[in-house]
């Protein structure tokens, strides 16, 4: 007798992927919804959205801001990780874990309280204007420990005879350095260059608080969920947004995945 | 390439050459000074303003003049209890006998959504943990990615679909009455404090599930073997092995959901409404409008120290470092 069984455990699975996915698609859903209201039943197809979505100087502002700060974020984070990465991986240290702990705060920290802090020094102590400096410095912080979590996962069982060979070889550190060393954390690199910029770009409660008039993409799209008849053009940048992040971080886990897989350093 | 010559050496000054010996020597040394961008990066832009958070919550402000002569006046304002004037304050049934209980019951609120929304989040992802650890076979690798990938995308977006999903026109009431199964839409799913746990739940699960996994994955198989050879259930199995040896990953998913968002801001602010506030609230107004950025120091030193107290508390209780050591 043939009985088709579904697993209980399959069957919360195909919940839970629809738990957790349903939701976040409506977005695209509705942004092809020929209608200024998110509702069912669904009125029929238009790209008007994408259309005004384009058409809005101050959404393609905005966006060359992110992506500014997104680029110079990412440099910058994964330098800071890089360094601290390797630092952390090759020398015994004592007080590591305190000093590691202390990187590691804005994890925990709610994103609020850092940028308030963040404001308060800014404008309280050193009365330093709110520009696009002051949200990629609260970026920053956000974005080390996870490069310096992803580096430090790359980095972790790295032979450190290659480096000891390049030094014998009569190579300087800073030769080593970028003979040796980058091409293997190389993967490792771009994953984390990678996943700053999305979390940069994402980055709604920092960027709120210490942006001046400049804008980035998530406080301009903020600012528009307040009006209800700008919804198709917002919803048309959610979705653009939406998609910018998955296949950046498809394109980050590959890598990593594909770097975990190349161990041997021969296959650079 | 250059092959290093001894004679390069002498170009250098006896103290360069000393300072290089000494590094050489000191592994430590040479380990800190490697780190050492990141860490004044991090002293200048972590540690200095929660200092600067610290001393502001000692001045007090005078409508428009900060008063920096220390005092404890803000925590005051903060637990002053009321006098025979004032009307008590309650809150779920509860007297909250203080002058300003706003704080106070708004703090206590914040920790009760968040804790809910942990639990939820917690009875979420262990069914789904479990079934990537113990059932999936192949592309394990594409699983977790595809339950990971949404944490990587627009927290403000996440929290914005959940708008669209319970507002009085939004998708759950109009595909409802299009079933025909309400005439009315149902006002009680957005603004309120439940719309927040569900939606601070379904941001976080997916972060929350790595931990149970790793510490399902890591169980030694044989274990359960020997479980289920001695003649346990699988369901009387699940409760004397697997769990109790999953605990240190499902503390973990806890603390990780349970802290940040005690001052989430963005979920209350959206999908909150006038009930469904919490402290991120009071401290963004605070530190905004109300121009009251001493007290709004406070406030945020109130809340951080409260949530590492509970968490301290419930480390201790559950004897996180007991199993730790078990375990290891």
């Amino acid at each position: 007798m043939v009985r088709l069984r579904i697993d209980p455990a399959t069957a919360y699975a195909i919940f839970f992927v629809l738990f957790l996915y349903v939701p976040v698609l409506l977005i695209p859903l509705f942004s092809f919804n020929d209608s200024t209201v998110a509702t069912f039943p669904m009125k029929g197809f238009t790209l008007n959205g994408y259309r005004g979505m384009a058409a809005d100087a101050s959404l393609i502002n905005a966006l060359k801001n992110s992506l500014m700060v997104g680029i110079g974020v990412s440099i910058v984070s994964t330098a800071l990780g890089l360094l601290a990465a390797m630092g952390a991986t090759r020398y015994a240290m004592p007080g590591k874990s305190p000093v590691m702990g202390t990187i590691m705060l804005p994890l925990v920290v709610p994103s609020l309280i850092l940028a308030i802090a963040l404001l308060v020094i800014l404008r309280q102590v050193f009365d330093i204007p709110l520009t696009l400096w002051t949200v990629a410095a609260g970026h920053v912080l956000v974005c080390v420990p996870f490069s310096m979590l992803v580096l430090m996962s790359r980095l972790e069982g790295f032979d450190k005879g290659l480096e000891e060979a390049s030094n014998d070889l009569g190579e300087n550190a800073w030769m080593t350095f970028w003979r040796v060393t980058f091409p293997i954390a190389l993967p490792g690199i771009i994953a984390s260059l990678l996943m700053c910029f999305t979390i940069s770009f994402d980055e709604f409660v920092m960027a709120f608080f210490l942006s001046g008039t400049d804008q980035t993409l998530p406080v301009f799209l903020y600012s528009q969920l307040r009006f209800p008849q700008r919804l198709p053009p917002t919803l048309a940048l959610g979705s653009s947004i939406l998609a910018v992040s998955v296949v950046i971080v498809l394109v980050s886990e590959w890598l990593r995945r594909f770097g975990v897989q190349s161990n041997k350093p021969g296959a650079f | 390439m250059a092959v290093a010559e001894p004679g390069q050496r002498l170009g250098w000054t006896a103290s360069g050459d000393q300072w290089n010996r000494w590094l050489r020597r000191h592994e430590w040394a040479r380990g800190y000074l490697l780190m050492s961008p990141t860490i004044l990066v991090m002293l200048a832009m972590l540690v200095a303003p929660i200092v600067a958070l610290v001393v502001m919550s000692f001045w007090t402000q005078h409508v428009l003049e900060i008063d920096r002569t220390p005092t404890l006046a803000n925590y005051w304002h903060l637990i002053e209890p009321a006098g025979p004037d004032d009307e008590t304050a309650y809150w779920l049934g509860i007297p909250f006998p203080f002058k300003r209980a706003v704080y106070i019951v708004l703090l206590l609120k914040s920790i009760l959504m968040s804790f809910t929304a942990t639990v939820a989040v917690i009875l979420l992802a262990y069914p789904m943990a479990y079934f990537l650890a113990f059932r999936v076979k192949q592309h394990k690798m594409i699983w977790l990615m595809a339950i990971t990938l949404p944490f990587w995308t627009s927290y403000l977006l996440r929290v914005f679909a959940w708008k669209l999903m319970l507002g009085f026109g939004g998708v759950i009431n109009s595909g409802l009455m299009k079933l025909g199964l309400i005439d009315q839409p149902l006002e009680f799913l957005l603004y309120n404090p439940i719309a927040v746990v569900i939606t601070l739940a379904h941001a976080w699960v997916a972060f929350a599930i790595l931990p149970i996994y790793v510490s399902l994955e890591k169980i030694d198989r044989s274990l359960l073997e020997a479980a289920s050879d001695l003649g346990d259930r699988a369901i009387t199995r699940f409760f004397r092995v697997t769990l109790p040896l999953s605990a240190p990953g499902v503390i973990a998913s806890s603390l990780l959901v349970f802290i940040p968002t005690v001052g989430d801001y963005v979920t209350p602010t959206l999908v909150g409404g006038p009930t469904g506030i919490m402290i991120g609230n009071s401290i963004q107004s605070l530190f905004g409008k109300m121009n009251e950025i001493p007290l709004g120091s406070a406030l945020s030193l109130v809340m951080m120290l409260s949530v590492t107290l509970i968490v301290c508390l419930f480390l201790w209780a559950v004897g996180y470092r007991k199993m730790q050591r078990s375990i290891a």
